[in-house]
Protein backbone atom coordinates (compact mmCIF):
# COMPACT_ATOMS: atom_id res chain seq x y z
CA UNK A 1 0.00 0.00 0.00
CA UNK A 2 1.54 3.34 -1.18
CA UNK A 3 1.89 5.44 1.38
CA UNK A 4 1.36 8.76 -1.25
CA UNK A 5 -0.88 8.93 -3.61
CA UNK A 6 0.59 8.10 -7.62
CA UNK A 7 -0.43 9.82 -10.47
CA UNK A 8 -3.59 8.48 -12.12
CA UNK A 9 -1.26 6.19 -14.75
CA UNK A 10 -1.06 4.14 -11.42
CA UNK A 11 3.11 4.86 -10.96
CA UNK A 12 5.23 7.91 -11.48
CA UNK A 13 7.13 5.57 -13.90
CA UNK A 14 3.71 4.70 -16.19
CA UNK A 15 3.16 9.02 -15.78
CA UNK A 16 5.98 9.62 -18.03
CA UNK A 17 5.12 6.70 -20.63
CA UNK A 18 7.91 7.77 -22.51
CA UNK A 19 10.41 5.61 -20.11
CA UNK A 20 8.84 2.25 -19.82
CA UNK A 21 8.75 0.06 -17.34
CA UNK A 22 11.32 -2.76 -18.62
CA UNK A 23 14.54 -3.57 -16.78
CA UNK A 24 17.63 -1.63 -17.86
CA UNK A 25 20.74 -3.65 -19.44
CA UNK A 26 23.60 -1.33 -17.78
CA UNK A 27 25.94 -1.63 -20.84
CA UNK A 28 25.91 1.57 -20.73
CA UNK A 29 28.13 2.10 -17.70
CA UNK A 30 30.57 -0.64 -18.67
CA UNK A 31 31.00 0.03 -22.50
CA UNK A 32 34.74 2.35 -23.49
CA UNK A 33 33.29 2.68 -26.90
CA UNK A 34 29.46 3.76 -25.40
CA UNK A 35 31.64 6.34 -22.79
CA UNK A 36 33.22 7.66 -25.93
CA UNK A 37 30.31 8.32 -27.70
CA UNK A 38 29.20 9.87 -23.62
CA UNK A 39 31.93 12.09 -24.70
CA UNK A 40 31.29 13.54 -27.95
CA UNK A 41 27.12 13.97 -27.20
CA UNK A 42 27.03 14.87 -24.22
CA UNK A 43 30.00 16.61 -22.70
CA UNK A 44 31.09 18.48 -25.50
CA UNK A 45 27.24 19.54 -26.07
CA UNK A 46 25.56 20.06 -23.03
CA UNK A 47 25.85 22.69 -20.03
CA UNK A 48 27.67 21.72 -17.40
CA UNK A 49 28.24 23.39 -14.16
CA UNK A 50 31.66 24.63 -13.22
CA UNK A 51 31.33 26.44 -10.64
CA UNK A 52 29.90 29.26 -8.11
CA UNK A 53 29.89 33.19 -8.65
CA UNK A 54 31.00 33.41 -5.37
CA UNK A 55 34.02 31.90 -5.92
CA UNK A 56 35.03 34.56 -8.21
CA UNK A 57 33.60 37.85 -6.48
CA UNK A 58 36.00 40.19 -8.23
CA UNK A 59 37.51 41.29 -11.20
CA UNK A 60 40.65 39.18 -11.94
CA UNK A 61 39.62 36.34 -9.56
CA UNK A 62 39.73 33.24 -11.72
CA UNK A 63 39.75 29.26 -11.71
CA UNK A 64 40.49 26.60 -13.81
CA UNK A 65 38.77 23.15 -13.98
CA UNK A 66 39.43 20.39 -15.33
CA UNK A 67 37.08 18.47 -17.80
CA UNK A 68 38.43 15.21 -18.69
CA UNK A 69 35.14 14.20 -20.40
CA UNK A 70 35.34 17.40 -22.87
CA UNK A 71 39.52 16.49 -22.66
CA UNK A 72 40.17 19.79 -21.73
CA UNK A 73 40.84 22.33 -18.99
CA UNK A 74 39.38 25.86 -18.92
CA UNK A 75 39.99 28.84 -16.93
CA UNK A 76 36.65 30.77 -15.83
CA UNK A 77 37.20 34.49 -14.82
CA UNK A 78 35.61 37.52 -13.54
CA UNK A 79 36.20 40.61 -15.54
CA UNK A 80 33.63 43.23 -13.88
CA UNK A 81 30.02 41.85 -14.50
CA UNK A 82 31.25 39.81 -17.17
CA UNK A 83 32.18 36.24 -16.32
CA UNK A 84 34.03 34.50 -19.18
CA UNK A 85 35.51 30.81 -20.18
CA UNK A 86 38.51 30.36 -22.28
CA UNK A 87 40.35 26.80 -23.14
CA UNK A 88 43.44 27.27 -20.79
CA UNK A 89 45.76 26.44 -23.55
CA UNK A 90 48.27 29.21 -24.90
CA UNK A 91 48.14 30.08 -28.23
CA UNK A 92 51.82 30.49 -28.86
CA UNK A 93 52.89 26.66 -28.26
CA UNK A 94 49.64 24.54 -26.42
CA UNK A 95 51.20 25.11 -22.89
CA UNK A 96 48.26 25.02 -20.36
CA UNK A 97 47.95 28.28 -19.95
CA UNK A 98 47.15 28.63 -15.88
CA UNK A 99 48.38 26.19 -13.38
CA UNK A 100 50.23 25.96 -10.28
CA UNK A 101 53.34 23.42 -9.17
CA UNK A 102 50.90 20.30 -10.55
CA UNK A 103 50.01 21.13 -14.14
CA UNK A 104 47.53 18.49 -13.61
CA UNK A 105 45.72 19.85 -10.94
CA UNK A 106 43.54 22.96 -10.94
CA UNK A 107 44.22 26.14 -9.35
CA UNK A 108 42.65 29.66 -8.24
CA UNK A 109 43.93 33.27 -7.70
CA UNK A 110 43.81 36.53 -8.76
CA UNK A 111 45.43 38.03 -11.60
CA UNK A 112 45.56 41.25 -13.68
CA UNK A 113 46.29 39.40 -16.76
CA UNK A 114 47.38 36.12 -17.67
CA UNK A 115 50.80 35.16 -18.34
CA UNK A 116 52.28 31.99 -20.07
CA UNK A 117 54.69 30.17 -18.39
CA UNK A 118 56.70 28.92 -21.02
CA UNK A 119 57.63 31.79 -23.25
CA UNK A 120 55.91 34.80 -21.53
CA UNK A 121 52.64 35.59 -23.55
CA UNK A 122 50.31 37.67 -21.82
CA UNK A 123 46.41 37.46 -22.29
CA UNK A 124 44.17 40.17 -20.92
CA UNK A 125 40.84 39.04 -19.06
CA UNK A 126 38.70 39.46 -22.23
CA UNK A 127 41.19 36.85 -23.60
CA UNK A 128 42.97 39.34 -26.41
CA UNK A 129 46.37 38.63 -26.79
CA UNK A 130 48.24 41.62 -25.49
CA UNK A 131 51.71 40.67 -25.19
CA UNK A 132 54.07 38.10 -27.53
CA UNK A 133 57.50 37.52 -26.67
CA UNK A 134 60.26 38.91 -28.62
CA UNK A 135 56.99 39.95 -31.08
CA UNK A 136 59.53 41.20 -34.25
CA UNK A 137 61.27 37.55 -34.29
CA UNK A 138 57.87 36.46 -35.76
CA UNK A 139 56.24 35.95 -39.30
CA UNK A 140 53.66 38.50 -40.16
CA UNK A 141 52.09 38.02 -36.42
CA UNK A 142 48.93 39.87 -35.82
CA UNK A 143 48.29 39.21 -31.85
CA UNK A 144 44.50 40.19 -33.02
CA UNK A 145 44.41 36.92 -34.54
CA UNK A 146 46.16 35.09 -31.03
CA UNK A 147 43.36 35.73 -28.42
CA UNK A 148 42.72 32.68 -26.24
CA UNK A 149 40.22 30.63 -27.27
CA UNK A 150 36.37 30.86 -25.68
CA UNK A 151 33.72 28.27 -24.14
CA UNK A 152 30.51 29.86 -24.26
CA UNK A 153 29.91 30.77 -20.37
CA UNK A 154 26.35 31.37 -18.89
CA UNK A 155 25.32 31.97 -15.49
CA UNK A 156 21.96 30.85 -13.87
CA UNK A 157 21.22 31.57 -10.56
CA UNK A 158 24.85 32.26 -9.43
CA UNK A 159 26.25 28.75 -10.99
CA UNK A 160 28.50 28.83 -13.96
CA UNK A 161 27.69 26.94 -16.95
CA UNK A 162 29.99 26.05 -19.73
CA UNK A 163 29.08 24.79 -22.96
CA UNK A 164 32.12 22.75 -25.51
CA UNK A 165 29.64 23.09 -28.44
CA UNK A 166 30.68 25.61 -31.45
CA UNK A 167 27.67 27.20 -31.19
CA UNK A 168 25.19 25.61 -28.65
CA UNK A 169 21.77 24.23 -29.70
CA UNK A 170 20.28 25.98 -26.56
CA UNK A 171 20.81 28.62 -24.60
CA UNK A 172 21.54 27.98 -21.36
CA UNK A 173 17.81 29.01 -19.53
CA UNK A 174 16.08 27.21 -22.72
CA UNK A 175 18.44 23.89 -21.75
CA UNK A 176 17.40 24.30 -17.98
CA UNK A 177 13.36 24.28 -18.72
CA UNK A 178 10.81 25.52 -16.38
CA UNK A 179 11.52 23.03 -13.90
CA UNK A 180 15.00 23.67 -13.01
CA UNK A 181 14.12 27.86 -13.30
CA UNK A 182 12.16 27.38 -10.66
CA UNK A 183 14.55 27.45 -8.09
CA UNK A 184 16.69 30.65 -9.80
CA UNK A 185 14.86 33.05 -6.76
CA UNK A 186 15.97 30.72 -3.90
CA UNK A 187 18.88 32.91 -2.12
CA UNK A 188 21.92 30.52 -2.88
CA UNK A 189 24.40 33.84 -3.35
CA UNK A 190 23.56 34.62 0.46
CA UNK A 191 24.86 30.86 1.41
CA UNK A 192 28.70 31.29 1.42
CA UNK A 193 29.42 28.98 4.32
CA UNK A 194 30.90 26.41 2.32
CA UNK A 195 32.25 22.64 3.25
CA UNK A 196 33.87 21.26 -0.15
CA UNK A 197 34.44 17.45 -0.81
CA UNK A 198 36.17 15.43 -3.83
CA UNK A 199 36.97 12.02 -4.25
CA UNK A 200 37.71 9.23 -7.46
CA UNK A 201 35.76 6.74 -7.64
CA UNK A 202 36.10 3.62 -9.53
CA UNK A 203 32.83 3.06 -10.90
CA UNK A 204 30.91 4.73 -13.98
CA UNK A 205 29.62 8.24 -13.70
CA UNK A 206 26.03 6.95 -14.65
CA UNK A 207 26.17 4.77 -11.95
CA UNK A 208 27.85 6.84 -9.27
CA UNK A 209 24.97 9.40 -10.24
CA UNK A 210 21.96 7.06 -10.04
CA UNK A 211 22.87 6.99 -5.89
CA UNK A 212 22.15 10.40 -5.91
CA UNK A 213 18.66 10.08 -7.86
CA UNK A 214 16.83 7.51 -5.71
CA UNK A 215 16.70 7.11 -1.70
CA UNK A 216 15.53 3.45 -2.47
CA UNK A 217 19.05 2.57 -1.07
CA UNK A 218 18.89 5.11 1.96
CA UNK A 219 17.16 3.08 4.52
CA UNK A 220 19.28 0.18 3.81
CA UNK A 221 22.82 1.48 2.66
CA UNK A 222 22.66 4.57 5.39
CA UNK A 223 20.25 2.95 8.35
CA UNK A 224 23.18 2.68 10.22
CA UNK A 225 23.19 6.69 10.60
CA UNK A 226 20.35 6.43 12.76
CA UNK A 227 20.49 5.06 16.85
CA UNK A 228 20.36 1.24 16.94
CA UNK A 229 17.38 0.62 18.26
CA UNK A 230 15.55 2.65 15.04
CA UNK A 231 17.37 0.68 12.47
CA UNK A 232 15.19 -2.66 12.03
CA UNK A 233 12.20 -0.53 11.70
CA UNK A 234 13.72 2.36 9.29
CA UNK A 235 14.85 -0.69 6.90
CA UNK A 236 11.28 -2.16 7.12
CA UNK A 237 9.70 1.03 6.57
CA UNK A 238 11.61 1.28 3.17
CA UNK A 239 11.34 4.63 1.13
CA UNK A 240 8.63 6.58 -0.59
CA UNK A 241 8.84 10.01 -1.95
CA UNK A 242 5.46 11.99 -2.54
CA UNK A 243 6.59 13.54 -5.36
CA UNK A 244 8.31 13.16 -8.53
CA UNK A 245 8.99 15.29 -12.02
CA UNK A 246 10.42 14.69 -15.15
CA UNK A 247 11.72 16.95 -17.62
CA UNK A 248 13.49 16.42 -20.44
CA UNK A 249 16.42 14.89 -19.59
CA UNK A 250 16.08 16.43 -15.83
CA UNK A 251 14.68 15.25 -13.27
CA UNK A 252 12.87 15.85 -9.65
CA UNK A 253 12.62 14.11 -6.17
CA UNK A 254 10.93 15.73 -3.08
CA UNK A 255 10.88 14.17 0.43
CA UNK A 256 7.94 14.53 3.04
CA UNK A 257 9.21 16.73 6.30
CA UNK A 258 7.70 14.52 8.45
CA UNK A 259 10.88 11.87 7.99
CA UNK A 260 13.67 14.90 8.58
CA UNK A 261 12.03 16.05 11.74
CA UNK A 262 14.24 14.67 14.29
CA UNK A 263 13.91 17.51 17.30
CA UNK A 264 10.20 16.47 17.15
CA UNK A 265 11.64 12.60 17.61
CA UNK A 266 11.67 11.57 21.27
CA UNK A 267 14.51 12.13 22.75
CA UNK A 268 15.79 8.06 22.86
CA UNK A 269 15.52 7.67 19.66
CA UNK A 270 18.09 10.52 18.77
CA UNK A 271 22.05 10.43 18.83
CA UNK A 272 23.28 12.16 21.91
CA UNK A 273 25.81 14.31 19.79
CA UNK A 274 22.83 15.34 17.85
CA UNK A 275 21.22 16.45 21.10
CA UNK A 276 24.53 18.12 22.05
CA UNK A 277 24.70 19.68 18.53
CA UNK A 278 20.86 20.28 17.50
CA UNK A 279 21.63 18.97 14.06
CA UNK A 280 22.53 15.75 12.60
CA UNK A 281 22.11 14.05 9.23
CA UNK A 282 19.58 16.06 8.04
CA UNK A 283 21.22 19.59 8.84
CA UNK A 284 20.94 21.81 11.66
CA UNK A 285 17.41 21.37 13.81
CA UNK A 286 17.45 25.37 13.78
CA UNK A 287 16.23 26.45 10.68
CA UNK A 288 17.93 29.44 8.68
CA UNK A 289 15.50 32.00 7.52
CA UNK A 290 15.28 32.68 4.28
CA UNK A 291 12.53 34.46 4.09
CA UNK A 292 9.63 33.40 1.51
CA UNK A 293 10.91 30.22 -0.54
CA UNK A 294 10.23 30.26 -4.09
CA UNK A 295 7.05 28.19 -5.09
CA UNK A 296 9.33 26.00 -7.66
CA UNK A 297 11.41 24.72 -4.65
CA UNK A 298 8.55 22.49 -4.02
CA UNK A 299 6.29 22.39 -6.88
CA UNK A 300 4.73 19.22 -5.77
CA UNK A 301 3.62 21.64 -2.79
CA UNK A 302 4.14 18.74 -0.61
CA UNK A 303 3.27 19.07 3.38
CA UNK A 304 5.09 18.97 5.12
CA UNK A 305 7.74 19.57 3.04
CA UNK A 306 11.96 18.07 3.66
CA UNK A 307 13.67 18.07 0.71
CA UNK A 308 13.92 18.62 -3.16
CA UNK A 309 16.81 17.35 -5.08
CA UNK A 310 16.86 18.87 -8.76
CA UNK A 311 18.74 16.71 -11.25
CA UNK A 312 20.57 18.70 -13.60
CA UNK A 313 21.48 16.97 -16.68
CA UNK A 314 23.78 15.71 -17.27
CA UNK A 315 26.32 15.89 -14.26
CA UNK A 316 25.15 18.24 -11.29
CA UNK A 317 22.54 18.15 -8.39
CA UNK A 318 21.60 20.53 -5.94
CA UNK A 319 19.63 19.55 -3.03
CA UNK A 320 17.76 21.85 -1.12
CA UNK A 321 16.45 21.46 2.35
CA UNK A 322 13.46 22.27 4.65
CA UNK A 323 16.40 23.44 7.50
CA UNK A 324 17.25 26.06 5.18
CA UNK A 325 20.67 24.69 3.28
CA UNK A 326 21.67 23.41 -0.43
CA UNK A 327 24.02 20.87 -0.72
CA UNK A 328 24.95 20.09 -4.67
CA UNK A 329 26.67 16.85 -6.20
CA UNK A 330 28.75 16.99 -9.28
CA UNK A 331 29.73 13.70 -11.41
CA UNK A 332 32.47 14.21 -13.94
CA UNK A 333 33.74 10.82 -15.60
CA UNK A 334 37.19 10.48 -16.02
CA UNK A 335 36.93 7.35 -17.44
CA UNK A 336 34.33 4.32 -18.48
CA UNK A 337 34.61 3.29 -15.11
CA UNK A 338 36.46 5.88 -12.55
CA UNK A 339 34.76 9.44 -12.17
CA UNK A 340 35.23 12.09 -9.61
CA UNK A 341 32.76 13.11 -7.58
CA UNK A 342 32.48 16.74 -5.96
CA UNK A 343 30.27 17.58 -2.45
CA UNK A 344 29.47 20.81 -1.43
CA UNK A 345 27.44 21.83 1.57
CA UNK A 346 26.20 25.27 1.82
CA UNK A 347 24.80 27.52 4.53
CA UNK A 348 24.27 31.20 5.56
CA UNK A 349 27.37 32.34 6.87
CA UNK A 350 27.40 31.31 10.91
CA UNK A 351 26.93 34.08 12.96
CA UNK A 352 27.77 32.00 16.59
CA UNK A 353 30.29 29.20 17.36
CA UNK A 354 27.31 27.44 17.81
CA UNK A 355 26.00 27.84 14.28
CA UNK A 356 29.44 26.76 13.21
CA UNK A 357 29.44 23.42 15.48
CA UNK A 358 25.59 22.80 13.80
CA UNK A 359 27.28 22.79 10.68
CA UNK A 360 30.56 20.95 11.46
CA UNK A 361 27.69 18.02 12.60
CA UNK A 362 25.89 18.46 8.91
CA UNK A 363 29.11 18.38 7.17
CA UNK A 364 30.19 15.30 9.14
CA UNK A 365 27.58 13.67 8.67
CA UNK A 366 27.43 14.33 4.93
CA UNK A 367 31.08 12.67 4.88
CA UNK A 368 29.44 9.89 6.86
CA UNK A 369 26.55 8.83 4.51
CA UNK A 370 28.87 9.73 1.11
CA UNK A 371 31.45 7.31 2.16
CA UNK A 372 29.13 4.71 2.02
CA UNK A 373 27.86 5.35 -1.39
CA UNK A 374 31.32 5.83 -3.03
CA UNK A 375 32.30 2.32 -1.45
CA UNK A 376 28.77 0.85 -2.54
CA UNK A 377 28.85 2.08 -6.05
CA UNK A 378 32.68 0.67 -6.88
CA UNK A 379 31.14 -2.55 -5.68
CA UNK A 380 28.36 -2.05 -8.03
CA UNK A 381 30.77 -1.26 -11.31
CA UNK A 382 32.51 -4.52 -9.66
CA UNK A 383 28.88 -6.53 -10.01
CA UNK A 384 27.64 -4.82 -13.32
CA UNK A 385 31.58 -5.71 -15.06
CA UNK A 386 31.29 -8.73 -14.73
CA UNK A 387 28.66 -9.01 -17.40
CA UNK A 388 26.88 -11.98 -15.64
CA UNK A 389 23.76 -10.45 -15.60
CA UNK A 390 22.68 -8.32 -18.21
CA UNK A 391 18.53 -7.40 -17.29
CA UNK A 392 18.23 -5.04 -14.10
CA UNK A 393 14.56 -4.69 -13.17
CA UNK A 394 14.13 -0.94 -11.56
CA UNK A 395 11.12 0.35 -9.62
CA UNK A 396 8.87 3.17 -9.12
CA UNK A 397 11.12 5.06 -6.79
CA UNK A 398 14.13 4.64 -9.11
CA UNK A 399 12.24 6.48 -11.96
CA UNK A 400 14.99 9.26 -12.13
CA UNK A 401 17.01 6.52 -12.81
CA UNK A 402 15.26 5.19 -15.25
CA UNK A 403 15.26 8.85 -17.15
CA UNK A 404 18.64 9.67 -16.69
CA UNK A 405 20.00 6.37 -18.62
CA UNK A 406 17.39 6.94 -21.20
CA UNK A 407 18.54 10.40 -21.66
CA UNK A 408 22.27 9.87 -21.90
CA UNK A 409 21.14 7.15 -24.73
CA UNK A 410 18.97 9.54 -26.35
CA UNK A 411 21.32 12.42 -26.69
CA UNK A 412 24.10 9.33 -28.32
CA UNK A 413 21.45 8.86 -30.55
CA UNK A 414 20.64 12.01 -31.22
CA UNK A 415 24.00 12.68 -31.90
CA UNK A 416 25.47 10.09 -33.58
CA UNK A 417 21.93 11.04 -36.31
CA UNK A 418 22.27 14.60 -36.57
CA UNK A 419 25.78 15.37 -35.27
CA UNK A 420 25.49 19.30 -35.48
CA UNK A 421 21.52 18.56 -34.28
CA UNK A 422 19.32 20.48 -32.26
CA UNK A 423 18.21 19.58 -28.93
CA UNK A 424 14.60 19.69 -28.60
CA UNK B 1 50.87 26.84 29.28
CA UNK B 2 46.48 26.09 29.65
CA UNK B 3 45.25 25.54 25.16
CA UNK B 4 41.57 25.94 26.98
CA UNK B 5 40.10 28.65 28.42
CA UNK B 6 40.12 28.14 32.92
CA UNK B 7 36.78 27.02 32.86
CA UNK B 8 37.35 24.15 30.81
CA UNK B 9 40.52 23.04 32.92
CA UNK B 10 38.90 19.39 32.98
CA UNK B 11 39.26 19.20 29.06
CA UNK B 12 43.05 20.05 28.92
CA UNK B 13 44.14 16.21 29.15
CA UNK B 14 42.70 16.46 25.58
CA UNK B 15 43.82 19.43 24.01
CA UNK B 16 47.04 18.77 22.85
CA UNK B 17 46.02 15.51 20.76
CA UNK B 18 42.21 16.64 19.58
CA UNK B 19 42.23 20.57 19.24
CA UNK B 20 43.01 20.78 15.87
CA UNK B 21 42.32 22.80 13.08
CA UNK B 22 41.12 21.22 10.03
CA UNK B 23 38.60 18.07 9.54
CA UNK B 24 41.86 16.54 7.46
CA UNK B 25 43.49 16.57 10.92
CA UNK B 26 40.72 15.59 12.91
CA UNK B 27 39.83 12.62 10.13
CA UNK B 28 43.34 11.23 10.87
CA UNK B 29 43.19 11.52 14.23
CA UNK B 30 40.11 9.67 14.20
CA UNK B 31 41.55 6.98 12.01
CA UNK B 32 44.58 6.56 13.87
CA UNK B 33 42.75 6.27 17.41
CA UNK B 34 41.33 3.16 19.81
CA UNK B 35 37.57 3.07 20.53
CA UNK B 36 38.44 3.02 23.68
CA UNK B 37 40.83 6.53 23.61
CA UNK B 38 37.83 7.87 21.74
CA UNK B 39 35.33 6.74 23.63
CA UNK B 40 37.31 8.78 27.12
CA UNK B 41 37.39 11.62 25.20
CA UNK B 42 33.60 11.41 24.00
CA UNK B 43 32.40 10.52 27.92
CA UNK B 44 34.70 13.47 29.24
CA UNK B 45 32.99 15.80 26.79
CA UNK B 46 29.39 15.15 26.51
CA UNK B 47 28.59 16.35 29.82
CA UNK B 48 29.39 19.77 29.47
CA UNK B 49 29.39 20.30 25.44
CA UNK B 50 26.36 22.58 26.15
CA UNK B 51 28.47 24.56 28.27
CA UNK B 52 31.88 25.03 26.10
CA UNK B 53 29.81 25.72 23.04
CA UNK B 54 27.82 28.45 25.01
CA UNK B 55 31.60 29.84 26.15
CA UNK B 56 32.57 29.67 22.56
CA UNK B 57 29.38 31.70 21.76
CA UNK B 58 30.26 35.09 23.68
CA UNK B 59 32.82 35.50 20.88
CA UNK B 60 32.18 37.01 17.44
CA UNK B 61 33.42 33.81 15.17
CA UNK B 62 36.22 36.45 13.56
CA UNK B 63 37.55 37.42 16.72
CA UNK B 64 38.00 34.74 19.03
CA UNK B 65 41.07 34.04 21.91
CA UNK B 66 42.96 31.32 20.88
CA UNK B 67 41.68 29.74 24.22
CA UNK B 68 38.31 29.52 23.14
CA UNK B 69 39.18 28.81 19.26
CA UNK B 70 40.80 25.96 20.52
CA UNK B 71 37.94 24.87 22.62
CA UNK B 72 35.87 25.03 19.52
CA UNK B 73 38.30 22.93 17.74
CA UNK B 74 37.82 20.32 20.67
CA UNK B 75 34.16 20.34 20.10
CA UNK B 76 34.12 19.76 16.10
CA UNK B 77 36.87 16.39 17.46
CA UNK B 78 33.98 15.84 19.26
CA UNK B 79 31.77 15.59 16.41
CA UNK B 80 33.96 13.72 14.39
CA UNK B 81 34.78 10.90 16.93
CA UNK B 82 31.04 10.81 17.85
CA UNK B 83 30.15 8.88 14.89
CA UNK B 84 32.78 6.00 15.94
CA UNK B 85 31.27 5.98 19.54
CA UNK B 86 27.89 6.57 18.85
CA UNK B 87 27.18 4.32 15.39
CA UNK B 88 30.11 2.57 14.12
CA UNK B 89 31.81 1.29 17.06
CA UNK B 90 35.03 1.46 14.97
CA UNK B 91 37.04 4.25 13.45
CA UNK B 92 35.24 4.54 9.98
CA UNK B 93 31.45 3.65 8.54
CA UNK B 94 31.55 -0.15 7.95
CA UNK B 95 32.41 -1.08 4.20
CA UNK B 96 34.44 2.07 3.83
CA UNK B 97 37.81 1.76 3.94
CA UNK B 98 38.17 0.97 0.01
CA UNK B 99 37.35 5.07 -0.54
CA UNK B 100 37.83 8.69 0.52
CA UNK B 101 35.88 11.47 0.81
CA UNK B 102 38.46 14.07 1.37
CA UNK B 103 36.89 18.17 2.79
CA UNK B 104 38.94 20.35 0.52
CA UNK B 105 37.88 23.01 1.82
CA UNK B 106 35.79 24.70 5.31
CA UNK B 107 35.05 27.66 6.55
CA UNK B 108 37.47 28.88 9.56
CA UNK B 109 37.42 28.42 12.50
Amino acid sequence: MARYPKPAAGSWTEHYPQLGTGPLSYEDSISPEWYQHEREAIFKRAWLQVGRLEQIPRTGRYFTKDIAAANTSIVVVRDGDDVRAFHNVCRHRGNKLVWQDFPNEDTSGTVRQFTCKYHGWRYGLDGACVFAQQEGEFFNLDKADYGLVPVHCEVFAGFIFVNFSEQPAQSLREFLGPMLLGVEDYPFGQMTDRYAFRVECRSNWKVFSDAFMEFYHAPVVHVGQHPSQLRAAITQMGYEAPHYQVEGPHGLVTTAGSLHRVWDMPKENVKPADLATRSGLFGPWDKSDLGELPPGINPGKIDPWGLSSFQFFPNFAILIWEAGWYNTHQFWPTSHNTLVFEGNVYSLPAESASERVGREMAAVSFKEYSLQDANTLEATQLGLESGVIDQFPLNDQEVLVRNFHKATADWVHEYQREPAGVRA
Amino acid sequence: MALLPSDFADFEQFAARWSLATERERWAERMSSSIDDMQAFYDAIIPEVGEAIAYCDKFPLDDMPEDAVNLLRLIYSFVMVSFAVELWRQQSPPDTLGTQFERISEPLP
